[in-house]
């Protein structure tokens, strides 16, 4: 899974870095507190930027590594910035022998990106998934928060028309 | 009574009659179903304790609570019922109740902990029961507290599931308001809190050892076992640990009593299995039923068959640590040693239709590259040794692999199972071994003919156009993506195999059903 260090400059504003001190000020002292600020944090700046780390790291009194360690280590936490619209589609098992390769396929010929990239602009970032536990629709995708069942490639450009 | 809309579609007609169901018991898809786990998904307000407890809900507890139930009649209890854990093993419920009981903690802190991390795809039968029923997963812990004698308790859930999440916050949230959880239960005495811990995305996360140090906040790498979560698991404590399904059978067996539970499935394996039926079926979703059901009841009447006329293949079973079930087996019962014996297993019950038109290495590799995703990499056979066999399985779907090859597939998968660190990498060769012995000849076809049966492998796939069929209507060289084709107007078009990608167009585009695959 491409997930290093970002490229892109890191954008933080004062707000957001008042939000995350006062995340990391109701977990402190708290066990097994690093995931729960992390996922906050992610909430807050859509990403897990080194700068933000170190924010945690050091408000938790935690070594860097640890939360890198932590940050790098499960697939829902991003190193980078993701897109304006989500896309993940799901590659679980039901999905896959209902044909979902060849929908991803479609995807990427439509937005001219690789799963797992961001489309130029940063409209569209796309992701494949392991199940969102919506089997009985497969194939599945979200973009963002909706969800669309039963998929073919033919209806993907319709679909992602809605969201230019 | 602008409420009032005529129905212009029938909820449900069956399969083969073409008849339209009356009630929803009389259809097929319910008849052979008993629903314990599911018993209120879909009938209450999941976000409403008043209905769960209009349900009997909280009858079990707050008999125990008020009656101070001896904690190991409790567990008897639930010894009796036979019940086996639902996340896939299938482990003595009571007995792991009985162990954590019997642990002693130096400071007397004990854990009660939910594993929600439901991670195998095209499992979806947890995120029904939170969503549906998380009442009567939150009674069930509370009971579990009671019985092994911990304050506190810990749901771990998938982040994946926001809808589930909601509900459990809520439910958890209503269930304190009326003193159901939370300091001084029922005025008795008893405390237990339950915190919710969100997963971040990653299936080892749903092995025990994993699950609880993804709990502590660090990653959720797996530990060796012994000692068990039982006696050592979060934060060093004896902890209990059981899946959404198991909790949700646990009140059902107290206000039921153990014999009545019993009485149904097979000798080994007690009560009803929730399936999560998907793939190539007519009736895809939840089926709960009492085990020892075959297969064939639950694809042919309950699934209603295979959809466009095609051919059963195999049934997946145990996502990526289980087997495929072929067509000949399909009058196996389905129990927790049954599926162990023919190589696969019942996992937390996703249950995956394949027609004749799914390719069984393709379906291995498509495990394989899920585990490889999916491994921590903390123990070097699961982390090298998975993806040393999926680059196996590729040369033979690439059509460069020897019958030698499958040998080092077999004795690599073997290797696999007796050394890998957790159940992740012991059950990862499942899905190859089982569909190299039951489906051998199409490894063989792949080997030894280059050839893909099931036209799924790409790089063993060969169009042509039928000379007798062909119009030369010019359609398939315009949509041609590669320019591999070529052809007069009227004339017979060819196919420059150097050049095809073999993605299929012409086949999609031909009118005259002149183009074929090989």
């Amino acid at each position: 899974m491409p997930n290093c260090k970002t490229v892109v400059p890191y954008t933080g504003t004062k707000e957001q870095e008042e939000a995350l001190q006062e995340i990391i000020a109701a977990h402190k002292g708290q066990s097994g507190a690093t995931m729960p600020v992390l996922q906050a944090a992610q909430e807050l700046f859509g990403y897990l930027p080194e700068e933000v780390q170190i924010m945690v790291a050091e408000g938790l009194d935690i070594p860097l590594s640890e939360v890198y360690g932590v940050a790098s280590f499960y697939a829902q936490f991003t190193l980078n910035p993701k897109g304006k619209y989500q896309i993940s589609l799901c590659l679980g098992t039901a999905c896959y022998v209902k044909g979902a390769a060849d929908v991803l396929t479609a995807i990427e010929k439509k937005l001219g990106i690789s799963t797992g990239s961001i489309t130029p602009d940063g409209t569209f970032s796309l992701d494949a998934c392991r199940c969102i536990g919506a089997c009985g629709l497969a194939p599945v995708m979200m973009i963002n928060e909706d969800v669309y069942g039963c998929l073919t490639p033919d209806q993907i450009g319709a679909i992602l028309d809605k969201y230019n | 009574m602008e409420h009032i809309r005529s129905v212009t579609r029938p909820p449900h007609t069956e399969g083969d009659t073409g008849e339209i169901a009356t009630s929803l018991n009389d259809t097929q898809f319910y008849h052979h179903q008993k629903r314990i786990a599911l018993r209120n998904c879909g009938f209450i307000n999941p976000e409403s304790i008043d209905e769960y407890i209009g349900v009997d809900g909280y009858t079990a507890l707050s008999r125990i609570l008020t009656e101070q139930t001896p904690p190991q009649e409790i567990i008897d209890a639930i010894k009796a019922s036979g019940l086996r854990g639902r996340g896939g093993a299938g482990f003595a419920t009571g007995m792991k109740w009985q162990f954590t009981a019997d642990a002693v903690s130096d400071d007397g802190v004990k854990y009660v902990c939910c594993n929600a991390d439901e991670g195998d795809p095209g499992a979806f039968m947890d995120r029904s029961v939170l969503e549906g029923d998380p009442f009567s997963v939150l009674e069930a812990m509370t009971i579990a507290a009671y019985a092994v004698d911990s304050h506190q308790g810990y749901i771990y859930i998938r982040a994946e599931y926001p809808i589930a999440v909601k509900r459990l916050q809520i439910a958890i949230t209503q269930a304190k308001e009326y003193g159901l959880l939370g300091q001084n239960i029922l005025n008795s005495g008893f405390d237990f809190e339950l915190e919710l811990r969100l997963g971040a995305g990653a299936f080892v996360c749903g092995e025990e050892t994993a699950l609880l140090v993804s709990i502590e906040g660090k990653r959720g790498e797996p530990r060796p076992r012994p000692p068990f979560p039982a006696v050592k698991g979060l934060f060093a404590r004896p902890t209990l640990l059981n899946n959404v399904e198991t909790y949700a059978n646990i009140t059902w067996i107290l206000n039921n009593g153990a014999d009545e539970f019993a009485a149904i499935g097979t000798e080994k394996s007690k009560g009803t299995k929730v399936f999560a039926l998907g793939g190539k079926i007519v009736n895809t979703g939840l089926v709960e039923i009492p085990m020892g059901t075959t297969l064939r009841t639950i694809i042919e009447d309950i699934g209603g068959g295979i959809p466009n006329g095609k051919k059963f293949k195999a049934a997946q079973t145990g996502g990526p640590s289980g087997g495929c079930i072929p067509a000949d087996l399909i009058d196996t019962p389905i129990d927790y040693d049954s599926l162990t014996a023919i190589g696969s297993m019942m996992g937390s019950g996703g249950l995956i239709v394949m027609d004749e038109d799914n390719c069984m290495v393709d379906i291995a590799k498509f495990f394989l590259e899920f585990i490889i995703d999916e491994s921590c990499g903390k123990c070097a056979p699961c982390r090298i040794g998975t993806k040393r066999l999926h680059e196996l399985l590729c040369k033979i779907t690439d059509g460069n692999g020897t019958m030698e090859d499958l040998d080092t597939i077999v004795e690599l998968c073997y290797h696999l199972k007796s050394s890998s660190l957790c159940a992740l990498g012991q059950s990862a060769p499942n899905p190859v071994l089982s569909t190299l012995t039951r489906f051998r000849s199409e490894y063989e076809a792949h080997v030894l003919e280059k050839r893909c049966p099931a036209g799924v492998c790409k790089n063993l796939l060969h169009y042509e156009i039928l000379a007798d069929k062909c119009k030369g209507c010019t359609l398939c060289a315009r949509n041609c993506p590669a320019d591999a084709i070529s052809g007069t107007v009227k004339g017979l078009h060819t196919i420059d195999q150097e050049k095809c990608i073999k993605c299929g167009v012409c086949m999609d585009h031909c009118k005259f059903d002149a183009v074929v695959r090989h």
